[in-house]
């Protein structure tokens, strides 16, 4: 996925010039009145709170359960993360999303309605400062509708992230399975270092360099499955507004709409590409 | 490798990985419902019925009716064909048209290699799903169109695949020994190296079924490309969500189960076949 970024570098600024203004100048015309462009300011910034969120969760469990399964290979936590991987590769976002609110609203009665952002029969919205409401009411200091806001976005972020799980883990797993057969851990255990630190302080961090080059397709997939999400869960975000342009043909706004997750994918991608640099020098002299 | 070896070696795999085997059974049986699906259905899936709509699964109706009355097993059944059949067209077309480019970039290089290349990486440079909508809202709405979008976001894999297989296969004994026998550029590469990165390709397009699979429905899903009456699972699933919240869970369980089931069946038949051919991939 480093690619990416490296070969439209190769391209060089001709080439990537007109592809970074063509979708800027595609917003400005179509988002262009005021309400709709701070509308859209609004729905992308709650956007980005459960895509992060999303991501955070993806993240938080499949790191861990991959490191984990590789050090138990075959053990019972190995074969639990193989299950997960598998069967949450498997699930389309949107049907996970509508289980979730089966199970734990009509069931169990545990998440609240899935009516978007809040459910504004019962609370009012914040005073917007931010446009996410989770942020805005925190700043206000109104806990009952920060509870209620967050409430409203553990469903979508854990559906979303259950798909970017797979990857992630699958690949940590790999990476650490690598790191632990290699000669620098044998050496490490042969001079009695705890298990511990061989684990995280030897092995693990060569599994940050591909687990990064990994994230660049979960993002791809993360920015589609926002669409497929909002949809489920009643969100009035940037998705639903290209799904409704999408149904009415309106092909401005779906151009504005397609250009504009490009450029949050370039720049996500240069962003992990830096990232790579950081966490190994080697990288940096590559290309 | 001779017939009976590969059947071996197939029963071999098979027999190690039991998961592999029920796969293969159950992408049988949904292969069955794509071929004959309208006669093995036992009822109409478009016939609608106003008295017994939302009805849950029963004896008459093992997956229940949905919102028109329909029943929901004839739908899912009938649906196999549609679903099975854009994906399958989709991952065809993007293998057939994925290796021409990628072993014509990985063979000649240069200025083919780079054209190919940059078309490529302009379409990694979008999120894939994002940018099969645009495709199919700027071609028009239908069903073809759904297949060309999907086959086009899933291009770039097979180009880069065969372009780096053909690319390591070009300079090798082999091939020196078929160009100085007089075959022509065209002729060394469909004769002597295509064949040989096939099977890895196979096992490519069979790990790719399941996502093309995904990608078809979750375009129906948000109402492009197929038509509301036509069954199709992605489309069931986003018409049987509005009765979630009253509790009728069938309408978007069964089809979404359905597309569960078959994205599944091809994720472990991909695995099983990778292991069948190149056993060291194996994580």
């Amino acid at each position: 996925m480093k690619g990416i970024f490296a070969s439209l570098q190769k391209v060089g600024g001709a080439l990537m010039l007109p592809i970074a203004v063509l979708p800027i100048a595609g917003l400005l015309l179509r988002l262009g009145q005021p309400d709709l462009l701070g509308w859209a300011a609004m729905a992308a910034a709650g956007d980005a709170i459960f895509s992060n969120l999303g991501l955070l969760f993806a993240v938080g469990v499949a790191i861990p359960l991959g490191v984990w399964a590789a050090a138990r290979v075959n053990g019972p936590v190995d074969h639990a993360c193989r299950a997960l991987v598998t069967i949450s590769a498997a699930f389309p976002t949107f049907f996970i999303g509508l289980l979730f609110v089966y199970v734990f609203y009509f069931l169990l009665g545990w998440a609240p309605e899935p009516l978007g952002r809040l459910n504004e029969i019962v609370f009012s919205a914040p005073p917007r400062v931010t446009g996410a409401y989770t942020i805005d009411a925190l700043i206000v200091g109104d806990w009952r509708v920060f509870r209620a806001a967050l409430a409203q976005l553990i469903l979508p972020a854990v559906s979303l992230g259950l798909f970017a799980l797979a990857p992630i883990a699958r690949i940590t797993r790999a990476a650490m399975l690598e790191a632990l057969g290699s000669d620098f851990v044998r050496t490490a255990r042969a001079s009695g270092l705890p298990a511990g630190k061989i684990l995280i302080t030897y092995a693990f961090r060569n599994v940050l360099l591909p687990v990064s080059s990994v994230l660049g397709m979960v993002f791809s997939f993360l920015l589609g499955s926002n669409v497929l999400i909002e949809q489920v869960f009643g969100w009035q975000g940037v998705g639903a507004y290209a799904v409704s342009a999408v149904i009415a043909s309106d092909y401005a706004a779906v151009q504005g709409f397609v250009l504009m997750m490009a450029i949050l994918y370039v720049l996500l991608n240069l962003a992990v590409d830096i990232f790579a640099t950081l966490i190994d020098p080697r990288v940096r002299f590559e290309g | 490798m001779s017939l009976i070896a590969l059947a071996r070696n197939t029963g071999y795999a098979f027999g190690e990985n039991r998961l592999t085997l029920a796969a293969a059974i159950i992408l049988a049986l949904l292969a069955l419902c794509a071929l004959f699906g309208p006669s093995l259905a036992p009822f109409d899936p478009l016939t609608t019925a106003a008295a017994a709509k939302l009805a849950p699964p029963s004896t008459l109706h093992p997956f229940g009716t949905d919102a028109l009355g329909r029943d929901l097993l004839s739908r899912v059944i009938v649906a196999a064909r549609l679903d099975l059949g854009m994906a399958i067209s989709a991952v065809a077309l993007s293998f057939l048209v994925g290796l021409a480019l990628g072993s014509l970039a990985g063979y000649f290089g240069g200025w083919t290699d780079r054209i190919v290349g940059r078309v490529m990486d302009t379409i990694m440079a979008f999120p894939l799903f994002v940018l099969a909508m645009g495709i199919v809202v700027a071609l028009g709405n239908s069903v073809l169109n759904i297949i060309i979008a999907t086959m086009i976001i899933n291009l770039p894999f097979y180009c880069r695949f065969a372009r780096s297989a053909v690319n390591v296969r070009r300079d090798l004994g082999y091939v020196e020994a078929a160009r100085m026998g007089g075959n022509g550029s065209l002729m060394v590469l469909l004769n002597h190296i295509v064949p040989n990165i096939l099977p890895p390709m196979m096992v490519q397009a069979s790990l790719n079924m399941g996502w093309a699979i995904l990608n078809a429905a979750g375009l129906s899903f948000i109402g492009l490309g197929v038509r509301p009456p036509t069954p199709e699972w992605g489309i069931m699933v986003s018409e049987g969500a509005s009765y979630i919240i009253s509790g009728e869970w069938w309408a978007f369980m069964f089809p979404g189960a359905a597309l569960v089931l078959a994205v599944f069946c091809f994720n472990m038949l991909g695995d099983g076949l990778r292991d069948l051919l190149d056993p060291r991939k194996r994580v």
